[in-house]
């Protein structure tokens, strides 16, 4: 979907003549209020659930399609590529409509991004699809902190948010792990100040780097250990030879495998500049800033939307504690909230696997809202008569 | 029928339109009950997963937390009832949840089985600790950490400056006024700070 009017971002710059890429699952209904969008984080898409044409199922696949959780037998379900990512949507890669650029790529020029305003961007994109409060928001990690945002920006656009594995803000630790993943990027000498894309050059070493220190955080402890454990690469090919290569500069423990593939993965299809771009809105994202700090303030203005919650045990990267945070807030403004601490032991990650815990709650929380809108006297009618 | 019974007398503790906070909410039943019939507001807490399952279920809002960490999520008179039903006797720290109870509403409903209803007695003269209906669990494996009566509990409830408002025992689904502490099974307060 392409946007003449420019979007105005939190720097002061402005996004001019951008494009939206959005993927749509089920059917709105006449009265429009069957809609739910769906956030996405860090490294993914719009493309939520369903097989791409290149056959790739969507990142969300297991939580939302028909029959999941989030059923989209009842529920008009969309995903939306946020501006500034590698998908499709418009970002570092896309041309710079500025004429000094002469039909250049943006690269290192592409306008700093926050969460509010992939969520602008996102609250027009829902406005020309013809709906005008969303049923619900649901996104997990940086997704969450969008779900939130949505009920601090357009708190009477949307009926429910769900928000998972997701913090208030990002702690100095959390920030930490972001900026040695930027230095990785920045400092690869084929990074070009940004500007790769015009040298012909991908900094893949850097992003293979950040992509690795990335999913460590992913990862908890207990599940890297049980996955891995001490196992090498030497035992596991020969048990009966020796336990190791003694190599510095090689693949030693399986573990070291793991992260390699992981980083080589990534470095072939996401973009350098969209990484730091991604990650610097992570770290802007703090809702209680304005208000001196005072989350329950911050999200006075939201206390007639209603909320899910849920965070993991062994999410150390966005921890229970800061989910309660959020959860405290609410409750201060007396408004309707669930909130779930499921016991699992995947780390951040659990929130892209399937636990029925965890999937349960989801499930039970979307049943209302669907039940809730299906027991609405249908507009319909008034639509027929209206006209 | 006595539980439906029960719920039905305690819900009739709580004021009309009382925001309302149940510790230990179990599967939602009462806040339904009571957001239903008495259009009460408020949340549960509940620390079992298949608790907050089944309230979600019912559109009930649940917190899913540990009692044993306090109620540090909740402000001084938050609400205008806390209730802590069938709860009191798991948790380890018996008193100070009482106090955080008294701290966060206005009202505390709490209720649990009274150890001192006659046939316990009979069974613990007799040389055995009871097994009954509201206390169904041998010794060694009771999650009942803190038994106690509904004479004890008034003398808890003076040393914490507790003014007690109304109490009865439970017996079969019907109010016992008289000698709850020796013809009921469960005990039932109510009660405000001083």
């Amino acid at each position: 979907m392409h946007f003449a009017e420019p979007l105005h971002l939190a720097s002061g710059a402005q996004l001019r003549d951008y494009t939206l890429v959005y993927e749509t699952y089920g059917t709105l209904n006449a009265a429009r209020d069957n809609a739910v969008l769906v956030c996405h984080a860090l490294n993914a898409s719009h493309h939520v659930a369903g097989l791409s044409p290149q056959g790739d199922a969507g990142w969300w696949d297991n939580l939302v399609g028909p029959g999941k959780p989030l059923d989209t037998t009842r529920f008009f379900v969309i995903g939306v590529n946020n501006p500034g990512s590698c998908f499709g949507s418009t970002g570092p890669a896309s041309p710079n409509p500025d004429p000094a650029a002469e039909g250049r790529a943006y690269g290192a020029d592409f306008p700093v991004v926050t969460v509010e305003d992939w969520v602008d961007a996102q609250a027009r994109l829902v406005a020309r699809l013809g709906i005008t409060r969303l049923a619900g928001v649901v996104g997990g990690s940086l997704g969450g902190m969008q779900a939130l945002a949505w009920t601090l920006r357009f708190p009477e656009r949307v009926a429910h948010c769900v928000a998972v594995a997701t913090a208030p803000n990002l702690s100095a630790q959390n920030i930490a792990f972001n900026e040695v993943a930027r230095r990785a990027i920045a400092t690869d000498p084929d990074f070009h100040a940004g500007h790769y894309g015009a040298h012909g050059v991908i900094p893949r070493r850097g992003l293979r780097v950040a992509r690795m220190i990335g999913h460590i955080t992913y990862l908890s402890d207990d599940s890297m250990e049980a996955r891995f454990g001490r196992a090498t690469r030497a035992a596991d090919e020969d048990p009966d030879g020796p336990p190791f290569a003694y190599t510095t500069q090689d693949i030693e423990f399986q573990v070291e495998s793991y992260l390699r593939y992981q980083g080589d993965k990534f470095s072939e299809y996401f973009d350098a500049n969209t990484y730091l771009l991604i990650t610097r809105a992570l770290d802007y994202f703090d809702p209680a800033r304005v208000h001196g700090g005072d989350l329950s303030a911050a999200f006075e203005i939201a206390r007639d939307c209603r909320f899910l919650v849920v965070s993991f045990t062994t999410d150390w990267r966005f921890a229970p504690q800061r989910s309660r945070e959020i959860v405290k807030a609410l409750v201060d403004n007396r408004a309707e909230v669930s909130y779930a601490e499921i016991d699992a032991p995947h780390g951040h990650d659990a929130f892209l696997l399937e636990d029925p815990r965890y999937h349960g709650v989801m499930r039970a929380y979307f049943e209302n809202m669907a039940r809730e809108i299906e027991a609405r006297p249908t507009a319909a009618s008034e639509v027929r008569y209206a006209t | 029928m006595s539980e439906r019974a029960d719920l039905e007398i305690i819900a009739s503790l709580v004021p009309q339109g009382a925001r309302v906070l149940d510790l230990g909410c179990g599967n939602g039943e009462l806040l339904a009950h009571l957001r239903e019939h008495r259009g009460c507001t408020g949340y549960g807490i509940e620390l079992a997963d298949e608790g907050v399952l089944a309230s979600t279920r019912r559109g009930v809002n649940v917190i899913q937390l540990n009692l044993e960490e306090g109620l540090a999520l909740f402000d001084d008179r938050s609400f205008d009832v806390v209730l802590q039903l069938d709860t009191l006797q798991h948790l380890r720290n018996t008193e100070r949840m009482l106090r955080e109870t008294a701290r966060v509403g206005r009202i505390g409903i709490v209720s649990f089985p009274n150890f001192a209803h006659w046939p316990n007695r009979v069974s613990v003269a007799l040389g055995r600790m009871p097994v009954t209906r509201t206390l169904p669990y041998e010794w060694y494996d009771t999650p009942n950490i803190r038994v106690g009566t509904h004479a004890d509990f008034e003398v808890l409830a003076r040393k914490n400056g507790l003014h007690i408002l109304e109490s009865f025992g439970l017996q079969k689904g019907r109010v016992v006024r008289h000698l709850p502490n020796l013809r009921a099974s469960m005990a039932v307060f109510k009660f405000e700070r001083t």
